[in-house]
C-alpha cells in the first residue's frame, strides 16, 4: 500500500491537492500515481499564467512505461510551477508530496475543494485499484 | 497466470509484478532505471525461466535444423558455439526467433520465446519425425541470465558452488556466443542485454537459492523493464513487437540471419523471401531517435511531409542516451527527415543505424 498523507485532498484520477488557506492550492500525483507509472523521464508542465478548468488538462507526465495527463483537481489560474521538475522528474518518484510538488493555483472559487476526496475516500480508491 | 519458480522470490524482493503474456513476472524491484544502469556498469540478473529450452536429439538432428531454420546450422562447427535464428513458416513470416545450441552431432539445444513455445514445439514434433528426431520438453529446468560487464566474475563462483568447478573452469573460458553444459547445468556465454555475461539453466528447485546467492554476490535483480530498454539500446529485436507471422525477417533488420547460400539448401520460407526480394520495395527497418523531450511508443505513426510512411515497432526511453529511441518500419520511399505523432503534436525524428548504443556508450 502507497503512502497517503492525512493533511490532503485527493482525485480519482490520483492527483493531491494541498490548500495553503489563502485561496491558493499545490497539487501534485500521489504515490499511488508514480508507482504505477514506473521511473519519470519527462514532465510537462503548465505555463504561469494558464487558467485551467477542473479537469482540465495541466501537464503530461511521462514514465518508462507510459504517458500519463493530469488532470487538474481544481478551476484557477497557475501562479507557479515546480522548474525543478525539467531536470530531474525523479523528484516525484522519490517525494511525491514534497519536492515532487508540480504546479500552484490561485483558486476561482474556493468552496470547489470541499467536492474532492478527504484521505478516507482516496484510500478506498487505491485499494480497489489494487484488486 | 503462469509463474515460474522464482516468482515468490521476486516478490520476496518487493517486484512488481505484471502480466507478460501467460506469465506473472517481474517488471521492476523499484526503479527500472537504476536497474538498467546495473547492467551496463556492473551486473544484473534476470528470470528468463518462462523462456523455453528445447532438446532435439537424432543421428540427422542437424539436418533438420538446416530445413527447420532460416539461418544455418552448418555454421556450428564446434561443440558449444550458438546461433541466433528465426524459424519460418512457408510464407515467409516468423512463427519464432531463437538460439540454438550445438551441444553434440546428436544433440542440439533451443531456447525459444515463452509467447510462442506452444506453437514452436508443435512445429518441431510435426517435422522431427520425418528425420527420425526427438524433441524433449525441457520444463524440467529454470533459466536465469546474469549479464553486465562484471556478470561472468561474479556469477563463476556461484557456478562453482552449485554445479561444480568442472563446469565454473569450462565457464570461465568460454569465448563469447559459445555454452558449456554440466549434469543438469549449463552455461552459455549469450544474452539479451549487448553486455558481455551468461545465460544459465539448471533444475527447478536449485533456482532459488542461485538465485539468492547472486542478489548476495551483488548481482542486482533486473525485471522486464530494464531487459526492455536494454535489448533495445542494443539493437535487438523484440518477437511480437518488431518481427512475427505476417512480417518478413527482410524487413524487420533480420537480413542478416538468413543464409541464402549454400543454393542447394532448402529451408521452410526460402522460397517465399526469395519472390519477395524479387519484387522489391521491400519495408525499411530502422532506429529512430527524438531529439526533443518525450517517449517514442509502439505503434506511433511516422510522417514524411503530410504523407505516413510508417510506424514504431518497439520505443522507450534510452537511460544511456537520455533520449526516446524506437524501431521503426517504413515505407521503401520513405525520406530521411521524418516527424512523428506523438498525441497529436508532430515532433522531428532522426534515422540513425543500429544499435543505438555500445558498451555503455552512444554509437549510433
Amino acid at each position: 500500500m502507497s503512502y497517503i498523507p492525512s493533511d490532503l485532498l485527493f482525485t480519482s484520477s490520483h492527483e493531491w491537492v494541498r490548500d495553503e488557506g489563502d485561496d491558493t492550492v499545490t497539487i501534485g500525483i500521489t504515490d499511488h500515481a508514480q508507482e504505477l507509472l514506473g521511473d519519470l523521464v519527462f514532465i510537462e508542465l503548465p505555463e504561469v499564467g494558464d487558467t485551467i478548468e477542473a479537469g482540465g488538462e495541466a501537464g503530461v507526465v511521462e514514465s518508462v512505461k507510459a504517458a500519463s495527463d493530469i488532470f487538474s483537481p481544481v478551476s484557477g489560474e497557475v501562479i507557479e510551477i515546480n522548474e525543478d521538475l525539467v531536470d530531474s522528474p525523479e523528484l516525484v518518484n522519490e517525494q511525491a508530496y514534497d519536492n515532487g510538488w508540480i504546479y500552484k493555483i490561485k483558486l476561482n472559487d474556493p468552496s470547489e475543494i470541499d467536492g474532492l476526496l478527504n484521505p478516507e475516500a482516496y484510500t478506498e480508491v487505491v485499494e480497489a485499484d489494487e484488486h | 497466470m503462469k509463474k515460474t519458480v522464482l516468482n515468490q522470490a521476486h516478490r520476496d524482493l518487493k517486484a512488481r509484478m505484471v502480466p507478460f503474456g501467460e506469465w506473472d513476472m517481474p517488471v521492476n524491484y523499484g526503479s527500472q532505471i537504476e536497474e538498467h544502469h546495473a547492467v551496463r556498469k556492473d551486473a544484473g540478473m534476470f528470470d528468463v525461466s518462462h523462456m523455453q529450452a528445447v532438446d532435439l536429439t537424432g543421428d540427422r538432428v542437424r539436418d533438420l535444423l538446416r530445413y527447420l531454420l532460416a539461418n544455418d546450422v552448418a555454421k556450428l562447427k564446434n561443440q558449444g558455439k550458438a546461433l541466433y535464428s528465426c524459424m519460418l513458416n512457408q510464407q515467409g513470416g516468423v512463427i519464432d526467433d531463437l538460439i540454438v545450441y550445438f551441444m553434440q552431432e546428436n544433440w542440439f539445444r533451443l531456447v525459444v520465446n515463452a509467447g510462442t513455445a506452444e506453437k514452436d514445439i508443435q512445429w518441431f514434433q510435426q517435422h522431427a519425425p520425418d528425420y527420425g528426431v526427438s524433441v524433449k520438453v525441457r520444463d524440467d529446468l529454470a533459466m536465469i541470465a546474469v549479464q553486465g560487464p562484471n556478470a561472468r566474475e561474479k556469477a563463476i563462483p556461484e557456478i562453482a558452488i552449485f554445479a561444480g568447478a568442472t563446469l565454473s573452469a569450462q565457464a570461465a573460458a568460454l569465448k563469447p556466443f559459445h555454452a558449456a553444459v554440466g549434469d543438469s547445468w549449463f552455461v552459455g556465454r549469450t544474452g539479451y542485454t549487448g553486455e558481455d555475461g551468461f545465460e544459465v539453466l539448471m533444475p527447478q528447485d536449485k533456482a532459488v537459492p542461485f538465485w539468492n546467492a547472486l542478489n548476495k554476490a551483488g548481482v542486482r535483480p533486473c525485471g522486464l523493464g530494464a531487459r526492455d530498454t536494454l535489448r533495445l539500446e542494443a539493437g535487438m529485436n523484440l518477437y511480437g513487437s518488431d518481427m512475427d507471422e505476417q512480417t518478413s525477417p527482410l524487413e524487420a533488420g533480420l537480413g542478416w540471419t538468413l543464409a541464402f547460400d549454400p543454393e542447394d539448401r532448402d529451408f521452410v520460407g526460402k522460397q517465399a523471401l526469395e519472390t519477395r526480394k524479387t519484387e522489391g520495395h521491400l519495408q525499411k527497418f530502422t532506429g529512430i531517435i527524438l531529439e526533443g523531450r518525450g517517449v517514442l511508443r509502439d505503434h506511433q505513426k511516422l510522417f514524411d511531409g503530410e504523407t505516413e510512411v510508417g510506424e514504431i515497432t518497439s520505443g522507450g526511453f534510452s537511460p544511456t542516451l537520455e533520449k526516446a529511441i524506437a524501431f521503426a518500419r517504413l515505407s521503401a520511399d520513405a525520406g530521411e527527415t521524418l516527424h512523428v505523432d506523438m498525441r497529436g503534436k508532430k515532433l522531428p525524428v532522426k534515422r540513425v543505424k543500429l544499435p543505438f548504443a555500445r558498451a555503455g556508450k552512444a554509437c549510433y
